[in-house]
């Protein structure tokens, strides 16, 4: 069950370039799993090294922030959108 | 000439060329605009500064762009009032305020705003865009239009009505989303990756940010050298608040003024409050939430720069303070009633933060605070449109009379 991620620029010399890759897995932390056997380096840059997600970045499932849902441990459906995008902008 | 040196992460410490861009590759941590200070320090004088033009520009050695008057509309130097009215309702020795509100499009966002367009145009681009809780969308309109830049202005669709044409009066491309500003915010931190534009307060983040050190200076120059004991401003997503401290320490630094021992004290609305929640429950973490606030300016449930408004009231023993939604309005009046002076939502909240600060004894009578009022109230009249009744006669003495009473 494949989910579409987008990445971010400052993530993109990870990602060889491409602003969006379909990967698999059946939670987010999965998904970031997933990523990391792709993108080798790709998971330190998400989560820190007890597994949360890094202070400084926001994951958003279909367009809601994963801290409003079940964090890494939000379940994946088919289909779904995943965006990495980091959260200092704005105000 | 500026004097900055370079970005820098805040988090790692990872130096980068000055570009438009405002995160860390590395830790995603926010990008900072680094400066010689010592250069700074040999360039300016306090008369220096004083001989300097009437706006944010005499303190152009500190801002990360050089002045340029093709997209210059004089934003800064805004008043310091003296207050009486309210200083005298809460027992205050030395109150002053900071009337911000009078920018030239009503905002402190005009700072901001002011710097980001000149950096924008430095850099090359030529459309100017941001994710805004409207005062940033007046303030980056205006600016556009007068250095003939394109505008993109991205906005939660329930903004104030004022707020709104405020910032469509001078003709920018307007996106309204059917959400909150963290959802306008995430949509523009997407878009910014792929539009050529300069996105004021996403990629040219670290330049527009030190538009509000300038809050810190002219505070600082306009108390005769000084920095205060309080200083009390309501925060959003944290930059101002920082920034504003940011100042005052540079100008120590480079011996304009003395030692600083400002506390710094943030306001938020209860229905907008991660960083005051923060602070009461002893956490540097920032929980984010979803805003609902009258306070609509004050409306961002993911401060970006949350954190380091903690680490600022922490390193200068200040606090952070909730303002209940009712308070908001009546905030307004009191100001308003007392010392002439009409705010919006934001400024509502910043005079009830006052209030409760020296109801619980942390601001004293004697201690000299400084109120930030940072957005005008006709901008947000929905708020208090309650206080409009007037007395309605025909144009007569006789009816003036019976409505007033007769002239003894």
């Amino acid at each position: 069950m494949s989910v579409t991620v987008r990445i971010p620029g400052p993530l993109r010399k990870i990602s060889n370039g491409a602003d969006k890759v379909e990967v698999e897995g059946s939670d987010l932390a999965a998904l970031v799993a997933a990523l990391e056997e792709q993108f080798p380096g790709m998971k330190e840059r998400l989560v820190d090294e007890n597994g949360e997600l890094r202070y400084f970045v926001n994951l958003y499932l279909n367009n809601e922030d994963i801290r409003f849902l079940d964090g890494l441990k939000t379940p994946l459906s088919p289909g779904d959108e995943v965006s990495i995008v980091p959260a200092v902008a704005g105000g | 000439m500026t004097h900055v040196t370079s970005l820098r992460c805040k988090e790692c410490s990872r130096e980068y060329p000055v570009g438009a861009f405002n995160v860390c590759e590395f830790c995603f941590g926010p990008l900072e605009v680094r400066y010689d200070l010592d250069a700074i320090k040999a360039a300016v004088s306090r008369e220096s500064i004083a001989a300097g033009p009437n706006s944010l520009w005499r303190y152009a050695e500190f801002l990360p762009a050089d002045h340029n008057p093709d997209v210059d509309i004089n934003a800064g130097f805004t008043p310091l009032i003296r207050s009486k009215g309210l200083a005298d309702k809460l027992g205050l020795e030395e109150l002053w305020i900071k009337n911000d509100s009078v920018n030239p499009s009503y905002s402190f966002k005009d700072r901001v705003v002011a710097v980001a367009s000149a950096k924008a145009l430095e850099l090359g681009f030529d459309t100017l865009a941001c994710a805004s809780t409207g005062n940033l969308a007046c303030a980056v309109a205006a600016h556009a239009a007068r250095g003939n830049m394109k505008a993109y202005v991205f906005i939660p669709s329930d903004l104030e009505a004022g707020k709104v044409l405020g910032a469509a009066i001078y003709g920018p491309t307007m996106i309204a989303i059917d959400g909150t500003y963290d959802d306008v915010n995430r949509l523009c931190s997407e878009l910014a990756d792929t539009y050529p534009w300069a996105f004021v307060n996403i990629n040219i983040r670290p330049f527009y940010a030190d538009g509000s050190k300038t809050l810190g200076f002219e505070v600082a120059e306009q108390l005769g050298w000084r920095a205060p004991a309080h200083v009390v401003a309501p925060s959003a997503s944290g930059a101002m608040f920082t920034k504003i401290y940011q100042g005052f320490n540079e100008f120590a630094y480079t011996g304009l003024i003395g030692k600083v021992e400002t506390k710094m004290h943030c306001v938020q609305a209860r229905g907008c409050s991660p960083i005051a929640t923060a602070y009461e429950e002893g956490r540097l973490i920032i929980r984010p939430v979803r805003a609902n606030t009258i306070a609509k300016s004050l409306g961002i449930g993911n401060p970006a720069d949350g954190y380091y408004a903690l680490k600022v009231i922490e390193a200068s023993g200040g606090s952070a303070v909730i303002a209940e939604e009712h308070e908001v309005a009546e905030g307004i009046k009191l100001l308003a009633e007392a010392d002439g002076i009409f705010t919006e939502g934001a400024g509502g909240v910043a005079v009830a933060g006052l209030r409760r600060l020296v109801a619980r004894g942390t601001i004293k009578p004697d201690e000299p605070t400084v109120l930030y009022i940072t957005g005008n109230g006709l901008k947000t009249t929905e708020v208090v449109a309650d206080v409009v009744h007037p007395i309605h006669i025909e144009a007569t003495v006789a009816a003036f009379q019976d409505a007033i009473g007769a002239r003894a």
